[in-house]
């Protein structure tokens, strides 16, 4: 009896949807999961070549698409590895098997005296003279999986575990055309789309003569219902029609956010959804009661291009090329809010810029589609304006989180409340969400019922709000907040960024009541070795001194989370200093991600998430005015090259473990490591997000 | 009446007819003569996607009008060096392995070119200050940085450049 099939690989159990051999000497490799800046097809690549023992140069890897590669549904959630991975492992083995029982066959001996070297069978060491390639005609790989390939030992990997380089970073590098920006299809044309401003808002007018005077240069309008777009095959007369129609299309029954509604708090006194998880309610008899209110507004993914489909309607078949995390959900999408028969759409993915979450990608998408679907037989290349982007993408959801705690007569936790006021983290297509265009459709589709992610997933605004800390009882209330000024959804880390910053923050103050140092009190509610053995790392490799003063301008903080308390191990210590500004010096960072395929790679990621994490934090969030007024990168800046603090990571050894994602674990405890050490550096606490220079001041005056 | 526009590109002369002579250099690049190297990011001379050099001082591109290049000399991403002839740059952003995502990557190597151009041995601090015009929302920071500094190392020691 062998083992369950891995999950991506019992959905897609055909070996041909992940493995096939088109020519001599070539291996292509199947993966439903796609790049978006984290490295993954060049572990899937390391990963394959290993199982199937051939050299890395041999493999080319084809990433989502809807015609070809297995569904696995999103790219997200830090699991490529964890079970895309393994299904591709497990797939791999399973075809060496059957070419080894096909080889045995010919040489009439047993499958187990043979061995592959680079794709050539051996026996005795010596060659067969047969060859994955050779026998390709004689194995069929369309058939399911069967589990019955033996995956390698850790021991035998020769290229998991390798520092490989990364395989899509030379065209990068040499300015090749990589990008979906840069496909050409021919005959395409450009588009920009005139955006309805929210659901429901129609257009009372259109004045196309300002708008074909600003184009100076051909264009023609595409209208269905209230979705509008200006159309050519000069890009510049379209970018500049796109641009001048803000200011020439005029709308009716539009409403936009407004300034008051831009801080967590608002959420507090909206209509919510009650979700209660965890231990009944407490009795605080004989207890200290500790309470502190953490909130952080709304962000901005501010991936650095503006989103770009494109799309091609013909002989009723619709063809989309997408940067977006899920061709499959897309397509579903797509058919549902189209009214188009899946199987008439095909979606294939192409590389945009990092993505970090639900951006405006799938809804660029949906834009070439709806145009294309106007336009039969005619190549449409929509590309977001910057400022589109930053207004329209959906953003991450502000929070207002409180933390409630019982203290014992030690000091340390008995009881944990976590109380979260969050809209959704989940709007994305397959999640019910609406493909932005279509919602300006005649007959546009009803919103989702409100919805947060399953908590089997890891939930979305309750991630990572229950403390790993060995604490008697702990809960959760989520409030899911129903009415939001603007669309939200997933960005990286979800929920998992305000829930760690207010519990690990939390943690800080209640050592601070007790008299005891932060990284000895985690220690001391800590039971998992894992995740002591990262605090530990990371306090020794800062040179953790339990006796620096509080106070003095410069500040020092810990922090730590294992992401989703189901994956990767972090921990964060932060070194800054405060006098105008929150200056970071130095980070360093201890990980436990398990089995590592690509060390650099991962290390990679982490100084990514914890750079992005500290942008977060101390720079951004979005700012409502009537609108949304962060519109471009002056209104919402990141950190700056010359703000960036040195970075030292250490990955712990754990090789025997299960391989774990790393893009999403630092958020967290890169958050709250620098709200901690910035409560160290003035001697208070600040509790809302982003430390501003004002927050820093007022703190400094409360005091 | 299209207006004819003659400049050099990575040291070749080109000749491109347009109807707007606000035509951005950025989309003509990219639209007109294919190299797709130079990227757009926001159109709005803020994220540096677009760096180029145009009489080796370092500008970008994706809002500057095509009269005003007129004579002048562009170069891009794509004549600073190819696989096979790495640019100093560009060697050393593949063995620091500085990037994620890559899409500001361009800009960026053009950037510190453009630095040290002008100034061979470059401290740190003036790296990130002359890369501050340029985003890279990836957090690709401190290994870019890092491969700066080792190309400046490499063409002291007398890379080709």
């Amino acid at each position: 009896m062998n083992a369950p099939l891995p999950g991506p690989l019992a959905d897609n159990p055909r070996l041909d949807r992940w493995v096939a051999f088109p020519a001599p000497g070539q291996v292509t490799i199947l993966t439903g999961r796609v790049e978006i800046g984290q490295g993954v097809l060049t572990a899937m690549a390391q990963i394959a070549a290993d199982e199937l023992d051939v050299a890395l140069a041999r493999i080319v890897i084809h990433s989502g698409d809807t015609e070809a590669t297995p569904n696995e549904g999103y790219t997200a959630g830090s699991q490529s590895i964890q079970f895309g991975g393994v299904a591709l492992r497990q797939a791999c083995a399973d075809v060496r098997a059957l070419f080894l029982e096909r080889a045995a066959q010919a040489l009439g001996c047993g499958a187990d005296e043979l061995t592959v070297h680079d794709g050539q069978i051996h026996r005795n060491g010596a060659p067969t003279g047969h060859d994955y390639w050779s026998l390709a005609g004689a194995v069929n790989l369309a058939v399911p999986a069967s589990g019955a390939g033996k995956r390698k030992a850790v021991s035998q990997f020769k290229i998991i575990g390798d520092s490989t380089a990364r395989l899509d970073l030379p065209d990068k590098i040499f300015g090749a055309p990589t990008f979906i920006h840069d496909m050409k299809l021919d005959g395409m044309l450009h588009a920009r789309v005139v955006r309805q401003p929210n659901r429901g808002a129609s257009i009372a007018a259109i004045d196309e003569a300002a708008i074909k005077r600003a184009a100076k240069g051909r264009i023609e309008f595409v209208r269905t219902g209230d979705f509008l777009a200006v159309v050519g095959d000069d890009e510049t007369a379209v970018e500049l029609a796109g641009a001048a129609a803000v200011n020439h299309v005029a709308w009716q029954n539009v409403e936009a956010p407004a300034a008051s509604q831009q801080e967590a708090n608002w959420l507090l006194q909206r209509p919510a959804i009650d979700r209660p998880f965890g231990a009944p309610p407490a009795d605080s008899q004989g207890k200290e009661r500790f309470e502190a209110t953490y909130t952080r507004g709304y962000l901005a993914h501010a991936s650095i291009s503006p989103s770009c489909g494109l799309a091609l309607y013909k002989d009723g078949q619709l063809t989309v090329w997408t940067h977006c995390q899920g061709v499959f959900p897309l397509r579903a999408a797509l058919a549902r809010e189209l009214g188009i028969a899946a199987d008439k759409i095909a979606v294939h993915h192409v590389q945009g810029s990092g993505c970090y979450g639900h951006n405006g990608a799938d809804d660029a998408a949906a834009d070439a589609a709806i145009i294309a679907l106007q336009k039969p037989g005619v190549p449409v290349r929509v590309r977001w304006r910057r400022e589109e982007e930053f207004v329209y993408e959906p953003k991450t959801p502000a929070m207002v989180v409180k933390v409630r705690a019982l203290v014992d007569e030690a000091g340390k936790p008995a009881d944990w409340t976590q109380e979260i006021w969050s809209p959704t983290h989940n709007l994305r297509p397959g999640a019910g969400g609406n493909l932005l265009g279509a919602l300006a459709l005649p007959n546009p589709p009803a919103a989702p019922p409100p919805n947060d992610v399953p908590e089997a997933n890891g939930g979305g605004s309750t991630r990572n709000a229950e403390p790993l800390y060995a604490i008697p009882a702990k809960r959760i209330l989520h409030h899911l907040v129903t009415e939001t000024p603007v669309r939200t959804s997933a960005l990286r880390g979800l929920g998992a960024m305000p829930n760690v910053f207010a519990l690990e923050c939390a943690i800080d103050e209640l050592a601070e009541r007790a008299g005891a140092d932060p990284v000895a009190y985690r220690l001391s509610i800590t039971a998992d070795k894992r995740a002591r053995a990262v605090i530990e790392k990371a306090a020794a490799m800062a040179s953790w001194d339990a006796q620096a003063p509080a106070g003095t301008g410069i500040g020092r903080g810990i922090a730590f989370a294992r992401y989703k308390n189901k994956a990767a191990y972090s921990a964060v210590v932060v070194e800054l200093s405060v006098d105008e500004e929150i200056r970071l010096r130095h980070v360093w960072c201890a990980t436990d991600a398990g089995l590592v395929v690509n060390p650099d790679g991962v290390i990679n990621q982490l100084e990514g998430g914890i750079i992005q994490s500290a942008s977060w934090v101390l720079k951004e969030q979005v700012r409502f005015d009537g609108g949304v007024a962060s519109f471009d990168w002056e209104t919402y800046p990141v950190l700056k090259f010359s703000e960036v603090p040195e970075i030292d990571i250490a990955l712990i050894n754990t090789r025997d473990e299960v391989p774990l994602g790393v893009g999403e674990v630092t958020a967290g405890p890169t958050a709250a490591a620098i709200g901690n050490a910035v409560s160290h550096a003035l001697g208070a606490r600040i509790r809302d997000l982003p430390l501003t220079r004002e927050r820093v001041m007022a703190a400094l005056l409360k005091d | 009446m299209p207006q004819t526009i003659e400049f050099t590109v990575n040291g070749k002369a080109v000749s491109v007819a347009l109807e707007n002579e606000e035509t951005p250099l950025l989309n003509v690049l990219r639209n007109e003569l294919g190299l797709m190297g130079t990227r757009f990011g926001c159109g709005l001379e803020q994220c540096g996607c677009c760096m180029v050099l145009i009489d080796g001082a370092p500008e970008k591109c994706c809002a500057k009008p095509m009269w005003s290049v007129a004579g002048k000399s562009v170069t891009t991403i794509e004549g600073l060096g190819s696989p096979a002839q790495p640019h100093p740059l560009q060697q050393a952003f593949l063995d620091e392995q500085a990037g994620q995502c890559g899409y500001c990557l361009s800009g960026i190597i053009v950037s510190a070119k453009a630095l040290l151009d002008k100034n061979p041995s470059p401290t740190r601090a003036e790296i990130a200050a002359a890369l501050d015009g340029n985003i890279c929302r990836c957090g690709s920071h401190n290994r870019i940085l890092r491969a700066v500094e080792k190309a400046a190392a490499a063409m002291r020691m007398g890379a080709p450049s």
